[in-house]
């Protein structure tokens, strides 16, 4: 095909990817229903590789999809799937409408070693059990990072300047959303890479998807041996260079016709730039190989030890643990011993070795009380969502999460089994509380809790003191997130590393109800 | 079918309220003002019926909905939407109740009628699984949110003990008439909610009240100037543990009953001794009676009951 229509189409269907996915993570009013998440995202490479080979979900075959799409066309998911690559061209075409063309395309030699290292750290370090690099330059994960620390907070930004104007005349039906920010340390690298892969796809195009991204390079071997690809028309070729000077990145050396094959993500933009129609996307044709590079052993000997370094350094990390240590002051601090992982991740280490940090669940939480982790789960962990009840609780009535998690870090819960699913347990300090501190009824935890695992039992006079009975806890963290007192609370949620069942609340029978107005 | 039903329990709740009836709304058609509920009855109790029935008695006794809401005026109704539960485990005020509430409103001629609740679940899941979201939209009332801090104005409350200032709604201040529907519970902390403790709903920092003093807080909350002029506390399905969220619907009694006043302590008085709680006991009702904000003994107050 010699058409222009192929890269038309890629602009159509790539807007509509962007768009739907962006929706997604800044859906703030949970428009989007709840079962149609993993549909939306079952092609997303890493996601759905890690959900099938970790999670073992086996619903989750994207990945096998998209290998196959590769072999078949190319690295077509790259401009046709990945929302970061997209975005990448929404900047670049940006970058292009400049006067002064801030943009530089045209014919680059690759940066062959870095691509393949930043790719061989990311997987040897994913089979020695570690997500963590990954989550870290996963594309999906990153434009997920990007949408919810970003894009959202924009959004609700408009949402409620619409809605202070709409209130104005008596209309309620746009709403005003608190705007919070999540804690400092967890923008770090989803700044670092906003100005990263920003500038990049300004200036370069695709020299992100081609040096740094992980899953661009694995799918850039794998288009090597693609049936489809673009490829020159050496009779009609007149060698005039528009071809290299829209290509986004700048693989195609037009002076001896050849295509870098491994960094083409098929945009089509070279088969509309040529006037000769010298340039066609069809079945590759058998021709004389080009010699190969030589293989440089010293190269790959410091690659793999690169790795094994990489690989336990970052078990170092890991092991450094975030434990506050307990003062007692005019108030007791938390003792936290662990982090809680949400509802479905079956505990802290199953969800930390599958999570990639994309945020979705972050984002789409009616409560917030999912929020990016810092050092929670340890530096590794960074970004990786926790429970934070200072900032919301879980709602009783919801699943919203295990729904949606497209890697299987989080995995679907019924309702009722949610219920009964323990992620932490509440402890009370009754050194903080109010009742004990102030002489005064409060109630607030027990007022919140779903279970009454929290509840009040008679304390002094008049007074009532919270108690927990630990088996009826599920650790909803509605206790912590109302108690009053600061800065530290009288009663939290410390975190299960494993989740266990809770048991059912029990009930009796009530008296009847008086069948006259007792006065 | 309805009417003919409503009308025969309307002759049976006797002489007395149908002379009511006229006469709340012959002062009506001369005056086209709102007048003072005629006999002053201190509390109208209802039981054996159900919510909308109960409250179309209820409100006939007190003269009709046209002594409390003028033609052109902003109504508010503020029911307890505080958790993310269906009806029938009685953790919010019963829909079909807002729901006719909001009908007498409009029909007494009121401009708008606007439902909200500061809730203590997530707000949107709240609204919509209560069902009350529903209610109000097909009566012709409009929700409106509370869920940011932006919907709050901060207001003195005078002679407060504790509470000497708080954050309030915006519609609080915008309405002409307030109408307070809580719905009767047990409550962990206070024993009991009701009338006074729906009013946390209209406030942006419960936490506060919480940690200095909730009973004396809830009674402080009484002296704000802006008081609601109708009290309408359901008690229908009454929550007489494990509240104010309950665990399950065995934690219900089905009372069937409703009550209505113009005095919160009184209702919440009535609403106390039907869980078998003694009104005095109950420290937030204690205290409030004590500051003169209502009448908390039963005994003294000239209260109608009708039967259905």
């Amino acid at each position: 095909m010699r058409s222009s229509a192929l890269k038309h189409i890629r602009i159509v269907f790539s807007s509509i990817v962007l768009v739907v996915l962006a929706f997604l993570f800044i859906d703030f009013r949970g428009l989007v229903p709840q079962k149609l998440f993993a549909p939306l995202l079952y092609l997303q490479f890493i996601p759905s590789l890690l959900k099938y080979v970790i999670a073992g979900a086996v619903t989750a075959t994207g990945f096998i999809v998209v290998i196959a799409l590769t072999l078949l066309t190319g690295r077509t998911y790259c401009s046709f799937l990945c929302p970061l690559g997209i975005l990448q061209d929404v900047i670049s075409r940006i970058g292009g409408m400049f006067k002064r063309r801030f943009r530089k395309y045209g014919y680059k030699k690759p940066y062959t070693i870095l691509r393949y290292f930043v790719l061989i750290l990311t997987a040897g370090i994913l089979l020695l059990g570690g997500v963590y690099v990954l989550s870290i330059l996963d594309p999906y994960s990153t434009f997920g990072r990007f949408m919810t620390f970003f894009a959202k907070p924009v959004v609700l930004l408009l949402n409620n300047l619409l809605a202070t104007i709409l209130g104005k005349f008596d209309i309620y039906s746009v709403f005003k959303i608190d705007i919070k920010a999540y804690e400092l340390a967890a923008y770090v690298i989803p700044v670092s890479f906003l100005f990263l892969i920003g500038f990049l796809a300004f200036r370069y195009g695709r020299l992100y998807c081609n040096t740094v991204c992980p899953v661009g390079t694995f799918l850039g071997i794998l288009s090597k041996a693609s049936l489809f690809r673009i490829r020159f028309d050496e009779e009609k070729c007149t060698r005039c260079g528009r071809c290299a000077m829209v290509c986004k990145s700048s693989c195609i050396d037009f002076l001896n016709k050849h295509i870098d094959t491994s960094r083409c993500v098929n945009c089509f933009n070279c088969l509309e730039a040529c006037n000769e129609k010298a340039m066609a996307y069809d079945l590759v044709r058998i021709k004389s190989s080009r010699p190969s590079v030589e293989t440089d052993t010293s190269r790959r000997k410091f690659i793999t030890g690169s790795i094994i370094l990489l690989a336990g350094g970052s078990q170092i990390i890991r092991s450094q643990d975030n434990k506050p240590v307990p003062t007692k002051d005019s108030t007791v601090k938390e003792d936290r011993l662990y982090p809680v992982s949400p509802p479905g991740s079956s505990g802290i280490a199953p969800f930390t070795s599958r999570c990639t940090a994309c945020n979705l669940c972050v984002s789409a939480c009616p409560t917030s009380v999912l929020q990016p982790s810092v050092s929670e789960y340890g530096i590794a962990g960074i970004m990786q969502p926790r429970m934070d009840f200072h900032h919301g609780f879980c709602n009783y009535e919801c699943t919203r999460c295990t729904d949606l998690c497209p890697t299987g870090a989080i995995m679907p819960l019924m309702l009722e089994a949610k219920k009964l699913t323990q992620i932490g347990k509440a402890v009370f300090i009754k050194d903080n509380c109010i009742v004990k501190t102030e002489k005064t009824n409060c109630g607030a935890c027990s007022e919140h809790c779903p279970t009454k695992a929290c509840h009040l039992v008679a304390y002094e006079g008049r007074l009532l003191i919270p108690e927990v009975t630990d088996e009826i806890c599920i650790g909803c963290g509605a206790c912590e997130y109302a108690c009053p007192t600061k800065p530290y609370k009288a009663i939290f949620v410390d975190g299960n590393p494993l989740h266990e069942a809770a048991k059912k609340p029990e009930t009796k029978e009530l008296e009847k109800a008086p069948g006259d107005f007792p006065f | 079918m309805k009417r003919r039903h409503f009308l025969r329990n309307s002759l049976g709740a006797g002489v007395a309220a149908g002379a009511f009836l006229s006469f709340g709304g012959s002062q009506k058609i001369l005056a086209g003002k709102p007048v003072p509920a005629g006999p002053s009855y201190d509390l109208i109790a209802v039981m054996n019926g159900e919510p909308e029935e109960m409250f179309d008695m209820g409100i006939q006794a007190l003269g009709g909905m046209g002594s409390f809401v003028s033609p052109g005026q902003k109504v508010l109704v503020k029911p307890n939407i505080g958790w993310d539960v269906v009806p029938e485990k009685g953790g919010n005020t019963n829909p079909a109740l807002v729901k006719r509430i909001i009908e007498h409103c409009l029909k007494a001629g009121a401009k708008e009628v606007y439902v909200f609740d500061n809730t203590c679940d997530n707000w949107i899941r709240c609204y919509q699984n209560s069902g009350i979201e529903k209610a109000v939209k097909s009566a012709g009332g409009k929700i409106v949110p509370a869920n940011s801090e932006k919907y709050y104005q901060e207001v003195t409350i005078q002679n407060g003990k504790k509470l000497t200032s708080a954050k309030v709604h915006e519609m609080v201040l915008n309405s002409d008439v307030f109408i307070n529907v809580p719905i009767l519970k047990n409550h962990s902390s206070t024993r009991m909610t009701g009338a006074l403790k729906n009013m946390m709903g209209v406030v942006w920092d419960r936490g506060f009240w919480h940690a200095n003093n909730l009973n004396q807080c809830i009674a402080d909350f009484g002296l704000y100037s802006k008081k609601p002029n109708l009290h309408v506390l359901d008690a229908y399905n009454v929550m007489m543990r494990n509240g104010p969220r309950g665990v399950s619907v065995e934690d219900l009694s089905k009372m069937k009953s409703l009550f209505l006043s113009t005095d919160g302590v009184a209702v919440d008085a009535a609403g106390a001794k039907m869980m078998g709680l003694e009104p005095a006991k109950v420290e937030h009702l204690a205290i409030a009676a004590g500051m003169g904000i209502g009448k908390i003994d039963l005994a003294t107050m000239n209260i109608h009951r009708i039967k259905m």
